[in-house]
């Protein structure tokens, strides 16, 4: 059965003065499903990314989220998303459990700071401050903030970018963990093994385009089909493997 | 999805407590605030203390059993400095001590006493001063002792009890002020840049709070702290160091509102310079600009009617002049509100202006 779409972007377009950030593109995100905007930098998937968070204006295009449209009405959306932003900090001198209490006040709504911080283990660290959290836990951190309002679509930018490998892998757990609870996430990465890992679909974006929408399997077959081979023999297992089997799958975290 | 209705005194208040937190833990807040004007007004509390007085240095070989030096020692305002001749000297011709004073008996019998008063240039007034006090003991003396025919005139004094207008009364009002001006310009400077810059603003935006709620909220904190430090300068002054509160608990009333309006002028002052600033490190020399000439020129340290002439048109100008203007009047003269309305008047004029300039300069990101 199709699954219905939660998000539909058509025709988005972006100029920064005279720079065409964002040149036309539509696209679909299915209900429940983890979406991959895939690409190098500058090519424009912060800037999809925030326009739909709200964030940014757009200079044309038709953008419907969870049924509302975000010409009018982005406060709705803003009840409906959660947004993880690239590098963002969090206000300065708070302990996690007071952001928690800041963000839920925000939404105006109760929230529970340990039920949430349990969720991405992180109770212990409920009085600590957000500097002093390790770059795993930071980015754990800014996850469960976009869970505070319960929202139906989660927003990720490049989540993993600069953890090592074990804390990688763990907030893929948590992504997976997510997604298994029905909320829709929709992300960025750098990584194509992480794309592949936890995307049922992704976009490539280049220079504003969209140039492929597809699984990660389906692109995969379509280019080996093609007659493309890979230099060297694909073996069973990679670096990162040889990398989490020698040190261990636990976090180094304190 | 049916959404709750919102509630924006929910949002507005939960930035408050979180930047009210945030305030108590940042040790810049406390000291420039608290500490800082605090430690001012202990110095002054203890050097301003008892008004003036008149050093006068007792010459080694001077006779201390005659009548004129018991009397004078029992005088307040006379304070005696003993030290060896040479430095006693020095200090006299710099005026560090106001007059030697050197009592020697008669060897030849009357007049039983001669009282040698050395006085120096460097300090004409307070010598002035002895002069009087030291004539004014001697002429009942002489009068006693000579047996004389009864004065052709006597003088009766009367003093009228006044209230006294100690050092505090003056620093006091000056500091909180002060106090009230770094809290609103560099605190909100400081905030505001750093939460555009390190994205705690735009991750704001992604959720339903309002710009309106960011800036009342951070306001919200900011008066609730000011009035806290006032309450607590204002006691710390009036308990330790007998700061003149007239109408008691009314008095504080009114200068914690002349405080609230004074802060949110300030405030303006920081929300603008956030916006011209570009980093953290550009918010010092700018909020500087705004209170260093406010800190010398506004009457916190000096009365503005010490400064020259051509001076005093500046200091007329500044909003912190008439903050602190207003808190000596309710203060010291009991005036009410009412009676500063010139002063409230002219921070209002001031408030218009800059918050017309901060919204025009404030940036969001």
């Amino acid at each position: 059965m199709e699954k219905s779409s939660i998000i539909s972007v058509e025709n988005l377009v972006k100029n920064y003065d005279k720079f065409e950030a964002v040149k036309g593109i539509s696209f679909e995100v299915k209900e429940g499903e983890i979406f991959g905007l895939l690409g190098p930098n500058g090519a424009g998937k912060t800037t999809t990314l925030e326009i739909m968070e709200t964030l940014r204006d757009k200079t044309s295009g038709k953008i419907i989220i969870g049924g509302f449209d975000l010409e009018k009405s982005p406060n709705e959306i803003k009840h409906i998303i959660g947004v993880q932003l690239q590098a963002a900090g969090y206000y300065p001198n708070l302990n996690l459990t007071e952001l928690i209490k800041l963000f839920s006040g925000l939404y105006g709504i109760d929230v529970n700071a340990i039920d949430l911080l349990s969720k991405v283990s992180l109770v212990d660290k409920a009085k600590a401050k957000y500097k002093e959290l390790s770059g795993g836990q930071k980015q754990r951190f800014s996850i469960a903030t976009t869970l505070i309002n319960q929202p139906k679509i989660i927003f990720l930018d490049e989540p993993t970018t600069g953890l090592d490998p074990q804390a990688r892998r763990n907030l893929w757990d948590l992504i997976l963990e997510i997604r298994a609870s029905g909320t829709t996430i929709v992300l960025t990465t750098h990584y194509m093994d992480e794309a592949e890992v936890l995307c049922d679909r992704i976009a490539f974006i280049d220079n504003g385009n969209i140039i492929g929408i597809n699984s990660p399997d389906q692109f995969i077959d379509d280019l080996v089909a093609s007659g493309f081979e890979r230099k060297k023999e694909v073996k069973k297992a990679n670096l990162e493997d040889v990398f989490i089997n020698l040190t261990g799958k636990d976090l180094r975290e304190s | 999805m049916k959404i709750k209705k919102y509630s924006h005194i929910k949002a507005t208040l939960a930035i408050a407590r979180a930047s009210f937190k945030s305030i108590l833990r940042s040790p810049s807040a406390v000291v420039f605030s608290l500490l800082f004007p605090l430690i001012f007004i202990v110095v002054f509390g203890f050097i301003g203390g008892g008004g003036i007085n008149v050093d006068v240095g007792l010459a080694k070989t001077s006779d201390t059993i005659n009548p004129v030096y018991k009397t004078l020692k029992q005088i307040k305002v006379v304070r005696f400095i003993v030290e060896d001749e040479k430095s006693m000297n020095q200090d006299l011709e710099k005026g560090r001590i106001d007059a030697v004073l050197n009592i020697q008996k008669n060897p030849n019998g009357l007049p039983a006493y001669f009282v040698n008063v050395k006085y120096t240039d460097a300090s004409k007034e307070k010598g002035s001063i002895l002069k009087s006090v030291i004539s004014n003991i001697i002429l009942p003396i002489n009068t006693k002792a000579n047996d004389a025919p009864a004065p052709v005139a006597e003088l009766k004094e009367t003093t009228i009890s006044g209230r006294e207008y100690k050092t505090i009364d003056f620093i006091l009002p000056g500091q909180l002020g002060f106090a009230l001006l770094s809290t609103g310009v560099f605190g909100t400077a400081f905030v505001f840049i750093s939460l555009r810059l390190t994205l705690v603003i735009k991750r704001f935006f992604a959720t339903p709070v309002t710009k309106a709620s960011i800036v009342l909220g951070e306001a919200i904190a900011r008066i609730v702290f000011a009035l806290f430090t006032a309450i607590f300068i204002i006691l710390v002054g009036h308990f330790a160091f007998g700061f003149t509160l007239i109408n008691g608990v009314t008095t504080v009333f009114n200068m914690l509102i002349l405080s609230t309006l004074g802060l949110i002028v300030f405030l303006g002052f920081g929300l603008a310079v956030s916006g011209v600033a570009k980093n953290e490190s550009m918010v010092p020399p700018i909020a500087n600009i705004i209170t260093l000439p406010q800190f010398l020129l506004s009457g916190t340290f000096f009365s503005i009617s010490a400064f020259p002439t051509w001076l005093q048109p500046i200091s007329r100008a500044l909003p912190l002049t008439y903050l602190n203007d207003a808190l000596r009047k309710v203060a010291f003269e009991g005036a009410s509100l009412w009676d500063v309305q010139h002063q409230i008047l002219i921070l209002l004029i001031w408030g218009i202006g800059i918050y017309a300039v901060a919204v025009k300069v404030f940036k969001w990101e």
